[in-house]
């Protein structure tokens, strides 16, 4: 297939993902949008009066990015699992299988779907956090593209995590059991300036921590973490994951007999 | 001829051991209306999974149109088109999104994807029902989204595992008048059936499958003439008590007042009517009694069975 063919094939895929969260936007919006509202007023609004600052910040400010991200990497993640997951149930995979769509562009095209949804769910979620607290970008770039690799990272681990499922039980556990720990204890909610010098430590093993605090650093210029740093094991993240996925693709597993 | 489908020395053995294919060939010529026949688990389906990518091989080689599966993967499925035996598309789509969408993963930009959409959609009469969910259509219409889909691309090959199965009588005659017509426009269709009437009244080729194996491959005449007894049935104007006598052919009495003869190839009927005839006993209507197709299959498969 020559390139124009290529980016029409892609793009099939990825209208057809955003066709699909939009159309069932009950579950796939709405949710976060009521989860993060609740959090903004439980955690922001009621308990984090009480807790004063945090790195400089009053609570509401210092976690509103960190709730940000969390959407997306939720969001993200959750719509290629239960997509791919599907599409290998359903058995619509053969769609794609049958036709001349390489791999790389099957990946690429439910990963920007998941990115997309991932965004999607993080924009709704800034506009919420406007009704109580005030944003300012202090590094724009630095935000979008966290924001968009962070996606991207979970995104492929949703895909790798749905060629391995054979149940929709199988769809749950990483998101259970490994995704929500990671998440909460990424710094979401505090500076891991506040733990005890090993737990700091043992944080900084947390992947999901650089993430979320380059993405403070993004919106509110400050960090617990060296950012091109986090930068760097993101990319790194991407391609890792992203070769496996691939690996994955090329051999079949989990989609040929 | 340039050849559609070449196969050769085909083997595929599953993870489990079980060897679902043990080396066969074949050849589909371009333009032919082919049949691929074989009981259950022979391997029919595993040969066109291969042939259609969503099998990896064990051994042997595939080449659509000249393209090679192994080496021109991407050209080779650019000239196929596939209609499974399960219903595989997602049954929360329209149906029109659904052929659109299966154009698009050919590289088909929307505005002539819709087109294609349309006018196959209108050919097998699903237009009506283009912005229904899949899952809304009935068993038939579903089957025929399945063609549908697999001609969005305009394949040069059709390939159609069971594409009749549970679908009624009528349904499944305007099926065939439309494979035929696309057949006769030049398209070269390959059909797997447990329907052999089907196979017998459409496919000009056949193969026959059983255990991995291909049993029998040679054109539909040749086959049939290999038919040594034809059973036909008569329904007679009275009821008869024993069977009548008839000059050493074989014959039973369903009831009183149907008869079974087995005529020999090359043995005409009207001896049987002048007998019958002669003892008094009018023939008021006559047929075959099962089709001749199904009676040669089952002859080979037990052949090959008792081997």
């Amino acid at each position: 297939m020559n390139g124009n063919l290529l980016w029409v094939a892609f793009s099939t895929i990825v209208v057809k993902e955003v066709r699909r969260f939009t159309r069932i936007w009950v579950q796939t919006l709405i949710p976060p949008a009521i989860t993060m509202t609740l959090y903004f007023i439980i955690f922001g609004n009621l308990v984090g009066s009480r807790i004063g600052e945090m790195d400089g910040f009053d609570y509401m400010q210092f976690i509103v990015p960190g709730l940000i991200m969390m959407s997306v990497i939720t969001n993200s993640y959750g719509n290629v699992v239960s997509s791919f997951f599907g599409t290998k149930f359903q058995r619509h995979i053969e769609e794609l299988l049958v036709a001349p769509v390489p791999n790389w562009v099957i990946l690429a095209g439910y990963v920007i779907g998941g990115v997309a949804r991932g965004l999607a769910v993080g924009f709704i979620v800034t506009l919420l956090s406007l009704f109580f607290t005030d944003l300012t970008l202090a590094h724009p770039f630095v935000t979008l593209s966290i924001l968009f690799l962070t996606a991207v990272v979970f995104s492929l681990g949703g895909f790798i995590n749905a060629i391995y499922a054979n149940s929709f039980d199988d769809i749950a556990v990483v998101p259970t059991f490994i995704l929500t720990p990671l998440t909460y204890l990424g710094g979401v909610f505090y500076s891991i300036s506040l733990l005890p010098e090993f737990w700091q430590g043992v944080s900084q093993l947390n992947p999901i921590l650089y993430m979320v605090n380059t993405f403070r650093y993004g919106i509110l210029g400050v960090s617990d973490i060296d950012v091109t740093f986090a930068f760097g094991m993101i990319i790194l993240f991407i391609a890792v994951l992203g070769g496996f996925a691939l690996h994955l693709l090329n051999t079949g597993k989990g989609i040929r007999s | 001829m340039e050849l559609a489908l070449q196969i050769r020395g085909l083997e595929k053995t599953y993870g489990n051991g079980f060897k679902a294919l043990k080396g066969i060939d074949l050849d589909v010529k371009q333009g032919d209306f082919f049949a691929l026949l074989g009981p259950n688990g022979a391997g029919k389906s595993t040969t066109l999974g291969i042939v259609t990518s969503l099998v990896n091989k064990t051994d042997g080689s595939v080449s659509v149109f000249g393209h090679n599966i192994d080496s021109d993967l991407t050209q080779a499925k650019l000239c196929m088109g596939i209609v499974p035996q399960e219903f595989n598309f997602n049954f929360f789509e329209k149906v029109e999104d659904i052929v659109v969408t299966q154009a698009g993963y050919y590289g088909i930009p929307s505005s002539i994807a819709k087109e294609r959409a349309e006018h196959y959609l209108k050919a097998l009469g699903l237009w009506d029902k283009r912005d229904n969910r899949a899952r809304q259509l009935s068993g038939g219409m579903k089957r025929r989204l399945m063609i549908a889909r697999a001609l969005v691309h305009n394949p040069k090959l059709l390939i159609l595992d069971e594409p009749t199965a549970g679908v009624d009588i009528e349904l499944r005659r305007s099926m065939w008048e439309f494979l035929t017509k696309i057949n006769e426009e030049g398209t070269t269709i390959i059909l797997t059936t447990h329907y052999l009437e089907e196979a017998e009244s459409l496919c000009r080729n056949i193969a026959i499958i059983d255990q991995g194996e291909i049993i029998q491959n040679s054109s539909m005449k040749s086959l049939l003439a290999k038919l040594n007894n034809e059973t036909f049935i008569l329904d007679l104007d009275r009821d008869l008590k024993s069977l009548p006598d008839l000059d050493g052919l074989e014959a039973r009495l369903v009831d009183e007042h149907t008869l079974e003869v087995d005529l020999p190839k090359g043995h005409g009927l009207n001896s049987v009517f002048a007998q019958l005839t002669a003892q008094n006993i009018a023939v008021l209507s006559m047929r075959n009694k099962a089709n001749r197709l199904e009676e040669l299959f089952v002859e080979l498969v037990e052949h090959k069975g008792a081997k």
